[in-house]
């Protein structure tokens, strides 16, 4: 045992650590994946059962607002699943309609942020390193500052006496204010200006490592300027556009307060309904069911895609 | 030297914990709801340190509640549900002897609150006030006719007199429990009924209206009414008086009027009660006592414009609070006041899926 001992301590540490894992059967590579596996686990997979479980039970005047799942009473174990919350969800078209609007609404603006953020991505990617800096500095500024307020500014500037309307109506330009808040337009703003720099920076690390040989072969060849973007530039930025889709799309569908201060009460997003059902109807299992659909419905296919992409990266 | 003598300090500290308890408290209240220095007054009554927590609605102050764990010593829900809330186990009772303030409360009042919480066991009022309009009495003039007299809900039911204020911006309480019984009432049925037909009549009277208002929120019309932003607002007395109070300091030339319509109006008790898990009920009892202190609760009505229940505050309220019918209702007005229903669960579902159809239309 002693002579054991003496040989672990000569060797290297890092040499220790991969003994130790060996030794509970755990190789480095599975040591390194190990770590993002725990927070997947504890951050995300553990609070999913727990919503999953409070989605099917059913709702009461208690503390917490619902039955429990199961019951240990004279030596029997009584568990009650009750699916009628996602049942529901089916028989109202009211939940259907709000994910398709969440869906409209997260998808028009992404695709805004898109195009916005890629001309904003491609210049910094093509400014001089120095420039280069202080433009992704400024991309990522506004971060300092609280999201709500930067949402609040918002109001400031779209309201009945806000800015626009009170520099248009000095220029003349209009005589009676234009109405901004509390419409679908306001909530484009909101989430466009609030999610562009998640598209702008995973398409600016993209864009910074394209080849510039590949540019200039293209130029040489006699293609055009925009030739050479559809042919070369746009196909290799792929990567990128996805990315950063996926980062402004999947909060997007989500979002609860910038709908919530810039919308108008028709604009009827998943996250207000989600509100409804844990606030106003205090019916816990009905809003995880909610929200249980509404991670099918957007993980799905964004994972279908990945695996399309995927393959797509494979063969090529 | 200085180290040694802050550690002993821990040290004590650590040693007598329910003194270091009871030096803190937790308060969850309105926003906008109490006077600027009652805080400050109490600490320095009682050297308990306060933290002060605002919500705008009562169902967020419910989800903390029924969740359970939330810290909060003081909290300050509305009468309805207050009694929701008792049935869930939510609240302790309060221990009346270390109360002596109670007997300045207006008994009568108190006997109205108890109609929620059986001999006032869990909770004491705080302050009470109506639902009701508030407008922009220059801007309405200058759509209605200067001759025309706000003093009923035609303002914002009637669908001609709404249709011509909409370009100035009518807005709702995002509150169900109370914008569909006032429907009911202008309509006509009992605004205290649970019956599905009832809601559904008074809904399909909001839906009507609906294309004329620019939102529905529980807060944001104090600002903006005070503003010029908006002309008319379905609101809580107090705050609208408020806006009355901002537009004033502002000078921006905005006149709020606020009126108890003449079909009647929600009366409701808000009710300051301690959770069954509160951290410092000691220091919570002495705070709700404090605040039953005629003084105390008389700077509070004169800084945010509601009635309390207080019948020994009374005499330092402003005159011009007492005198306002649209605080203290006079005795006839009183009788066309209504108190909140209770819903049970399912009535609640339907409630609020009227609701959301009168908002967005599906």
């Amino acid at each position: 045992m002693s002579d054991k001992k003496t040989f672990v301590d000569r060797m290297p540490f890092s040499q220790q650590i991969a003994g130790f894992f060996a030794r509970i059967g755990l190789s480095p590579r599975a040591m390194v994946i190990a770590i993002p596996t725990l927070w997947l686990l504890i951050f995300f997979l553990i609070p999913f059962v727990v919503v999953a479980k409070i989605s099917l039970s059913e709702a009461a005047i208690a503390r917490p607002p619902y039955l429990p799942l199961w019951e240990f009473k004279d030596g029997i174990l009584n568990v009650t699943l009750n699916i009628g919350n996602y049942i529901f969800l089916t028989e109202d078209p009211l939940y259907y309609s709000a994910f398709i609007e969440s869906i409209t609404i997260a998808g028009f603006s992404t695709f805004f942020a898109l195009l916005i953020g890629y001309p904003m991505a491609y210049m910094i990617a093509r400014a001089p390193d120095r420039t280069r800096n202080i433009l992704l500095m400024l991309v990522i500024l506004p971060f300092w500052s609280s999201f709500l307020l930067r949402v609040y500014a918002w109001i400031g500037i779209l309201k009945t006496k806000g800015l626009i309307n009170g520099a248009l109506m000095w220029l003349g330009i209009i005589d009676d204010p234009i109405v901004m808040m509390q419409t679908d337009f306001a909530v484009y703003v909101g989430i466009v200006y609030t999610y562009l720099p998640f598209m702008i920076l995973p398409l600016y690390a993209n864009l910074v490592k394209l080849d510039e040989s590949l540019l200039e072969a293209a130029s040489d060849l006699g293609a055009s300027p925009f030739m050479t973007f559809l042919t070369i530039t746009l196909p290799l930025s792929l990567p990128g556009i996805f990315a950063g889709s996926l980062l402004v799309f999947i909060p997007a569908v989500g979002e609860f307060v910038i709908p919530q201060l810039l919308g108008g009460p028709d604009t009827l997003m998943i996250g207000k309904i989600l509100w409804n059902e844990f606030f106003s109807n205090r019916d816990w299992p009905v809003a995880s069911a909610v929200a249980i659909a509404m991670l099918f419905v957007l993980v799905i296919p964004v994972m279908l895609l990945q695996k399309a992409q995927q393959a797509d990266g494979e063969q090529s | 030297m200085k180290k040694l003598l802050m550690l002993s300090v821990a040290l004590t500290l650590s040693a007598s914990p329910t003194l270091a308890q009871d030096m803190t408290l937790n308060i969850y209240n309105w926003s906008d709801y109490i006077a600027e220095d009652t805080i400050e007054k109490f600490t320095a009554e009682t050297g308990i340190t306060v933290v002060y927590d605002v919500y705008d609605s009562n169902e967020v102050l419910e989800a903390k509640m029924l969740t359970g764990s939330s810290g909060y010593d003081v909290v300050v829900p509305t009468s309805d549900f207050l009694q929701r809330q008792i049935g869930a186990g939510v609240y302790q009772p309060l221990d009346k002897s270390q109360l002596p303030n109670l007997v300045n409360m207006d008994a009568d009042l108190m006997a109205g609150a108890a109609s929620f919480d059986p001999d006032n066991e869990h909770a004491v009022i705080y302050m009470w006030g109506t639902t009701g309009i508030g407008f922009n009495a220059g801007m309405v003039a200058e759509r209605l006719g200067a001759d025309y007299e706000v003093s009923s809900w035609d303002l914002v039911f009637d669908l001609e007199t709404v249709a011509k204020l909409g370009d100035c911006g009518v807005s709702f309480l995002d509150a169900p429990s109370e914008m569909l019984p006032a429907a009911m009432n202008y309509l006509g049925l009992d605004p205290r009924s649970t019956n599905v037909a009832d809601f559904e009549a008074g809904a399909a009277l909001l839906e009507t209206v609906r294309p004329h208002i620019r939102y529905f929120h529980s807060s944001q019309y104090i600002n903006d009414l005070a503003n010029g932003d908006t002309c008319v607002a379905v609101g809580w007395s107090g705050d609208v008086f408020q806006a009355q109070a901002r537009a004033a300091e502002a000078e921006n030339g905005v006149e709020i009027g606020y009126v108890i319509p003449s079909e009647g109006a929600l009366q409701w008790f808000d009710m300051m009660a301690i959770p069954v898990d509160a951290p410092h009920p000691e220091a919570a009892h002495k705070f709700i006592n404090f605040v039953m202190d005629a003084q105390i609760t008389a700077d509070i009505t004169n800084y945010v414009w509601y009635a309390n229940a207080n019948a020994a505050s009374m005499s330092l309220v402003d005159e011009e609070i007492t005198s306002d019918p649209g605080i203290f209702p006079t005795d006839e007005a009183k009788e066309r006041l209504w108190g909140a229903t209770v819903y049970d669960a399912r009535t609640d579902r339907v409630v609020t899926r009227l609701w959301t159809r009168v908002k967005s239309g599906q």
